[in-house]
């Protein structure tokens, strides 16, 4: 490849603003100017062509067909694509069995985010303490990860038994083995309302390595000389660490909140797996599928499925925002 | 030039299949099962074998989807039929569960093919009166399987020195023995097991005729009679171990080889899976009656196969649905699969244990034949998971009459 010799317009506009306001400028300029601008971008435009084209159908196209899908009363296995308003809205909004499953993912997210946060945190801190074998066990923490969701789901099925007597098994067996038989569980099979809870440990079991390895990138990256400079100040690790490195973590900490959350809202394959169509930790995701497959409610699961992308987003775009706001900050 | 070689590299993956999928059309046969377990694949495999005798010439495509009563199967089929690239021929569950097919006009009538073929003889009289539809018939069976057992560990009788209970009230009675050694009289399983055990406690509460009623709409599920019925439920569901409920029916089954459960309520797959999986023997460590209040009753599923609309190779899935109705086909496919035929004058002898006395209740012509609900032969799929959600709720709460309510209402919206 020959590199191409630098255009006059190019040039100017490494100028600052200020100074080009004065220049007298010509059509012909402006011309070659967009025409050069064009040859700059149009390779790049056609080399991010299959990909935005694939996102515009099968993300956006099909987002808006769901939308289509959920206005219609399509109730059976021939689609049906007549307009009845909002109709399946307000039957979501007036079904119990929703607002149960609402319930549920609300439970399991608080649980699942701060546990997963406390644990990852914790974990971060005891290794950037500085550990023998720091690898080994930075590879165990994530391997959780590396299981899919379904695998994951059908291991913690036998930890979470809860079978008494010689039914005993699982971690209720542990705990008996080590004599603290009072800690017997029902887990997820619990009478309560917060039964769904116990989801959350094989959910943060599988991502709080993942955390670990998020806040330790964040602690590692705080600068060695703001530390010094804070001892030399007389201030004891523990102040070193609340004054210095936690306002430091607080992007981290966002990011893993936003990544915890999304995640715990679309959670399907660990309720799925775990106890199949149990009303106990029934979720909007699962009730989503249940209705479509094989219900063949296509419109209700097309209105629960844009309700969960409202929910998402409300959580996401201002993440979003945020993060761009602070990255045009210079 | 270097150029151009490495784009026809970068377009050959989204080519290929294009190119595969224009030039399959050749002489084949496609069949879309959920069959691939233990027992089923190998049955499967058999009629395979008979069909290629059958048809040498003709490529057999077996499009099998992994997963048990075959949701992502019917998932996958769905896309499929909508798309109009069927199979030549899919496998369901015999009765309503194909109703949303027949309705939207996606699986032909084969009532034809029974004339010639002179099906309507051989087929069990009491079935096909189950499968007509407005006088006609869609899907061609290939096995039977019983839904009201009970299944039972005779040495926990005799050891308490009880009897098989003939009602439900029976077996809730006995509980007071059970109880006092720590066995609980009913295992239970995951959700579908539940509404499995519904259908026979409504099976045996209000008899087969009331039963039949509830389904088309006869019988109101909101009658003093039902709500009893669903009471009764209530409590047989209090002396089972529903709060240690096992993840799915075979550990369900392993409970009352181990002593920790007395009774369960399964279809006869638990036959192959303790005979075949497990070694035990028949009438020694496991033993099955009807479940209470349904002798004389065969509460059937079936599985079938189908000619969809449209199907590429329409002789050769005549070809196939004939094999599947033979003798030969319907023994070679029930006896690696632990089921019944659903012709009346295949060989008896091969069923031996369990099978022989199932098959001798089922030639039996005072037999009275009823669908069942779990496995989709009396409600369509909508009304179904309408009831499979209701029951869910109705089984954490006990609230009859919001059971019965909601199952009403859900009829409502989902008949054609």
């Amino acid at each position: 490849m020959v590199r191409q010799p630098r255009t006059t317009g190019d040039e100017k506009t490494a100028t600052t603003p200020g100074q080009r306001q004065h220049r007298p400028r010509t059509v012909n300029r402006r011309a070659g100017r967009r025409r050069a601008r064009w040859r700059k971008t149009w390779p790049a435009l056609l080399l991010v062509s299959p990909s935005l084209i694939l996102v515009g159908i099968f993300v956006y196209g099909f987002l808006g067909w769901n939308l289509r899908v959920s206005v219609t009363s399509w109730q059976g296995f021939a689609p049906v694509y007549d307009f009845v308003g909002i109709d399946n809205y307000i039957a979501l909004m007036n079904d119990p069995i929703w607002w149960r499953d609402v319930r549920h993912v609300l439970i399991f997210t608080l649980v699942f985010v701060i546990g997963a946060l406390a644990v990852g945190f914790l974990l971060a801190l005891l290794m950037e303490k500085g550990v023998r074998g720091e690898n080994f066990f930075r590879s165990v923490f994530l391997f959780p990860m590396a299981i899919s969701f379904i695998a994951t789901a059908i291991i913690w099925r036998s930890l979470l038994d809860n079978g008494t007597g010689e039914n005993t098994a699982g971690i209720n067996q542990l705990f008996a083995y080590i004599g603290l038989d009072a800690l017997h569980s029902d887990w997820h099979k619990s009478d309560s309302t917060w039964a769904i809870s116990a989801i959350a440990l094989p959910a943060g079991w599988a991502l709080s390595g993942y955390i670990m390895a998020l806040f330790l990138a964040g602690m590692r990256g705080v600068p060695d000389e703001l530390r010094e400079a804070a001892r030399v100040d007389g201030a004891g690790e523990g102040r070193v660490f609340w004054h210095v490195v936690r306002p430091m973590l607080w992007p981290t900490t966002m990011a893993a909140v936003v990544l915890l959350a999304h995640i715990s809202l679309k959670t399907f394959d660990l309720m799925f797996a775990i106890d199949q169509r149990s009303p106990r930790i029934e979720t909007p995701a699962l009730y989503m599928y249940h209705s479509v497959f094989p219900g063949s409610f296509y419109a209700r699961g097309a209105t629960i499925a844009t309700m969960l992308v409202i929910g998402i987003a409300v959580l996401i775009i201002p993440y979003i925002w945020y993060t761009m706001r602070s990255e045009r900050r210079p | 030039m270097k150029r151009r070689s490495f784009m026809a590299l970068a377009a050959a993956p989204v080519v290929a299949p294009l190119l595969t999928s224009c030039s399959g059309n050749a002489n084949q046969m496609e069949v879309f099962t959920w069959w691939t377990g233990p027992g089923e694949g190998e049955g499967l495999a058999e009629l395979e074998k008979l069909f290629a005798a059958a048809k040498p010439d003709v490529e057999f495509v077996n499009a099998a989807i992994a997963g048990g009563s075959g949701d992502q199967a019917k998932a996958a089929l769905a896309a499929r039929l909508q798309a109009s690239d069927p199979p030549d021929s899919f496998q369901g569950h015999a009765g309503e569960e194909l109703a949303d097919y027949i309705d939207s006009g996606v699986i032909e009538d084969l009532s034809g093919l029974y004339e010639s073929e002179g099906w309507n003889s051989v087929m069990h009289p009491g079935l096909l009166e189950n499968l007509t539809k407005d006088g006609k018939l869609y899907a061609v069976p290939v096995n039977i399987h019983r839904a009201n057992l009970l299944w039972y560990n005779p040495s926990i009788l005799e050891e308490n020195r009880l009897e098989v209970p003939q009602t439900w009230s029976q077996l809730i009675e006995q509980n007071e023995v059970l109880s006092e050694q720590g066995i609980a009289t009913l295992s239970i399983a995951s959700a579908w097991t539940q509404l499995h055990l519904l259908e026979t406690v409504l099976l045996g509460e209000l008899g087969a005729e009331a039963y039949n009623g509830l389904w088309d709409g006869t019988v109101g599920w909101q009658t003093g009679e039902v709500i009893a019925a669903l009471e009764t439920y209530t409590a047989v569901l209090e002396v089972s171990n529903l709060s240690e409920a096992a993840a799915d029916w075979q550990p369900q089954l392993d409970r009352l080889m181990d002593g920790t459960a007395a009774y369960a309520v399964m279809g006869d797959w638990a036959y192959s899976y303790l005979a075949t999986n497990q070694g035990k023997v028949y009438n020694v460590d496991y033993s099955v009656a009807e479940t209470p209040g349904s002798v004389g009753v065969f509460d059937y599923l079936s599985d079938a196969f189908t000619l969809p609309v449209g199907a590429k190779n329409r002789e050769n899935a005549e070809a196939w649905l004939t094999v599947c109705a033979s003798i030969e086909g319907q023994d070679a496919f029930n006896t690696k699969k632990g089921s019944l035929p659903a012709r009346t004058d295949t060989d008896q002898s091969l069923y031996t244990d369990y099978l022989a006395w199932n098959l001798g209740q089922w030639l039996d012509s005072s037999t009275v034949v009823v669908g069942s609900l779990a496995h989709g032969a009396v409600a369509r799929p909508g009304w179904a998971t309408e009831i499979q959600t209701a029951l869910g709720v109705f089984v954490q709460n006990g609230d009859a009459v919001a059971f019965a309510d909601a199952v009403a209402l859900a009829y409502q919206n989902t008949k054609s």
